[in-house]
């Protein structure tokens, strides 16, 4: 981007030699800058500042009245070795990122493969499947979600016409983990439209050419499709897996706030909000949010030193 | 976003590759069918629900109520100690003031990069790359505790402030490369004519970037109406609760009780998002096809 820049506002090309260097510097840099201020202002004290701030928070106690008292490492250790909340915390949301983000990508590719060859009526369907998607976030949603899997719940009269007698999925520790799984997986339709714009990439004379050597649908499948779609596939799963890392509203709707039944479904954000703005530990809460950011960080650097063995790059 | 990304998420799929027969493709329509049914259904069933009487919504499976009555709506309306119209007035506020900082402060810093050049450009804007990665919680309780002794909690501000100082970084990022796609003769040709950078950005870029900028204010919109863990942290006077806030409350105070006026605002509450997704879906699935938004 360096080469094509212009440089814009420096005004005619030969200058009055009076005017001083501040001034030449100011003409060929200023606009730049001048542009590029509020970012700064909110780099430096929303982002830079405070990541700082949190860092030195972590090694303290702080409740928010009294003065940060220096700890040393002691948040961390208890993190490591004697805190079972934080345990919890850590399974229910690595259970929810294992379940929830294979199944919400297979969905959405297999709809995507099913849209893709030409079907009749093909907006209609992409906008149905990605209603979800765009309502999901919000407090309706996870609200209906909770009437859902009540026990007597919309689920459960559906199961009832079977004869099956359905338990009180959002109150029953094994369960209630599912039915944020299932509202995750709902939502497939970014991860559908993203993989649909990937498919339409894929030159056809690759599938005509394929055909003319007689492999089968299946064949073209596994040795086209897939493999040129492996760099969205990645990009999905990254994308979608951090996302799952830090959900928070549905998990804090359908269990009030608490994360239960018997912590099953305190997810590592409602955990921390938890200790940060219930029991106010600031301290130790921001321990916590640069376990987080370990652990999302660990997870992206795994994937991508992973990716090279299976993800397709042509050029 | 270019011209020629916009066409292929838009426009009809190239010739099929093998066309699927008569009876293949009736399977694959009932599965879709079957599909759309079963992923709209319990949003139709909310909607329902509201408006069934009340003894109704339990027993009820189907999707017609046997008589509409709207009373739910009235009773969910004042349902609290303060109504559901404040609620969606401070949201609204809310939201239309983060569009706006979206729009005015990523598209100034996006210009920067796209088209200034300063020492030190690349420098930032690998740093903006960079902060598009950091999870909020590590910024999460010092900005609470800057926001706290500003004397800022409790009110908008600390919700709508940042917005006006590019805190939405992915924005910045959708815009600089929208700008880019922008033919350069065009600032070139206003340069010659003595235009400095400020009334390119003004008179040149905005005009040409509308659908970049009405896509930043559409999801911008949508995110913060939807957003819960702002509001949940920031506001704690009823007055001053968001739609979502007010769900939430509703949803602990009436525990069961009133599911009626519980789903009739839920409903509500989606009505503008939906409004967004009937009237600027082509928009909404061009920023996520060519941006990978996750939403």
């Amino acid at each position: 981007m360096q080469d094509t820049a212009v440089t814009v506002g420096t005004g005619a090309p030969s200058r009055p030699a009076a005017q001083g260097r501040l001034a030449r510097i100011w003409a060929r840099h200023g606009a730049g800058y001048m542009f590029l201020l509020p970012w700064l202002i909110g780099f430096f004290g929303l982002t830079l500042g405070p990541a700082i701030a949190s860092l030195y928070l972590s090694f303290t106690n702080f409740d928010l009245i009294r003065a940060p008292e220096w700890v040393g490492t002691a948040n961390y250790a208890r993190i490591a070795t004697a805190d079972p909340k934080f345990a919890a915390a850590v399974k229910v949301t690595f259970l929810y990122v294992v379940l929830s983000v294979p199944f919400k990508l297979a969905f959405a590719l297999l709809v995507a493969i099913l849209l893709d060859r030409g079907v009749r009526g093909l907006t209609v369907y992409r906008a149905i499947f990605y209603l979800p998607s765009l309502l999901g976030g919000s407090v309706a949603i996870a609200v209906l979600w909770r009437q859902l899997f009540a026990g007597d719940g919309l689920i459960n009269s559906l199961l009832a016409r079977f004869g099956i007698e359905g338990p009180s999925w959002i109150s029953h520790p094994d369960y209630s983990i599912w039915t944020l799984v299932v509202l995750s997986v709902w939502q497939f339709g970014s991860p559908m439209i993203i993989f649909l714009a990937g498919l339409r990439q894929i030159p056809t004379d690759m599938y005509e050419a394929a055909s003319l050597d007689g492999a089968s649908k299946f064949r073209q499948f596994y040795k086209i499709t897939l493999p040129l779609l492996t760099p969205v596939i990645f990009f999905n799963a990254v994308v979608q897996t951090i996302d799952a890392f830090k959900a928070f509203t549905p998990a804090f709707i359908i269990s009030g706030g608490t994360g239960g039944p018997i912590n099953s479904t305190l997810f590592y954000t409602l955990y921390l909000y938890q200790e940060a703005f219930g029991n106010f530990r600031m301290g130790y809460a921001s321990a916590l949010a640069w376990i987080l950011v370990l652990i999302i960080g660990l997870f992206t650097a795994f994937s991508f030193l992973t990716s090279r063995y299976w993800v397709h790059y042509d050029d | 976003m270019t011209d020629a990304t916009m066409s292929l998420v838009t426009a009809p799929p190239p010739a099929p590759p093998g066309r699927r027969g008569p009876i293949g493709s009736a399977l694959v329509h009932a599965a879709l069918i079957a599909a759309s049914i079963a992923m709209i259904y319990p949003l139709l069933w909310m909607i329902s629900a509201s408006v069934r009487p009340e003894d109704e919504i339990f027993a009820s499976t189907s999707l017609s109520p046997s008589s509409v009555d709207f009373s739910s709506y009235l009773r969910g309306w004042f349902g609290l100690d303060v109504s559901f119209g404040r609620f969606f007035w401070n949201s609204l506020v809310i939201a239309v003031l983060t569009v706006i900082g979206n729009v005015v402060a990523c598209s100034l810093a996006a210009y920067a990069f796209a088209r200034l050049r300063f020492a030190g450009r690349n420098f930032w804007f690998a740093i903006m790359l960079g902060t598009m990665m950091v999870p909020y919680h590590v910024t999460l309780i010092p900005q609470y505790v800057l926001f706290l002794d500003l004397g800022w909690v409790n009110t908008f501000l600390p919700l709508v402030v940042p917005k006006f100082l590019a805190s939405d970084a992915f924005f910045i990022f959708l815009m600089v490369q929208f700008f880019r796609g922008i033919p350069r003769e065009l600032d070139e040709a206003a340069m010659m004519d003595g235009c400095g950078a400020w009334r390119i950005y003004w008179k040149i870029m905005l005009p040409l970037s509308l659908p970049v900028l009405a896509t930043a204010a559409i999801f911008s919109f949508i995110w913060t109406w939807d957003d819960f863990f702002g509001p949940l942290i920031y506001l704690n006077d009823m007055n001053s609760y968001t739609i979502q806030l007010g769900l939430r409350t509703f949803v602990d105070s009436s525990s069961t009780s009133d599911w009626g006026g519980l789903f009739a605002m839920s409903t509500l509450s989606l009505v503008p998002v939906f409004f967004f997704f009937l009237f600027f879906q082509r928009l909404l699935i061009e920023g996520i096809a060519t941006t990978g938004m996750k939403r």
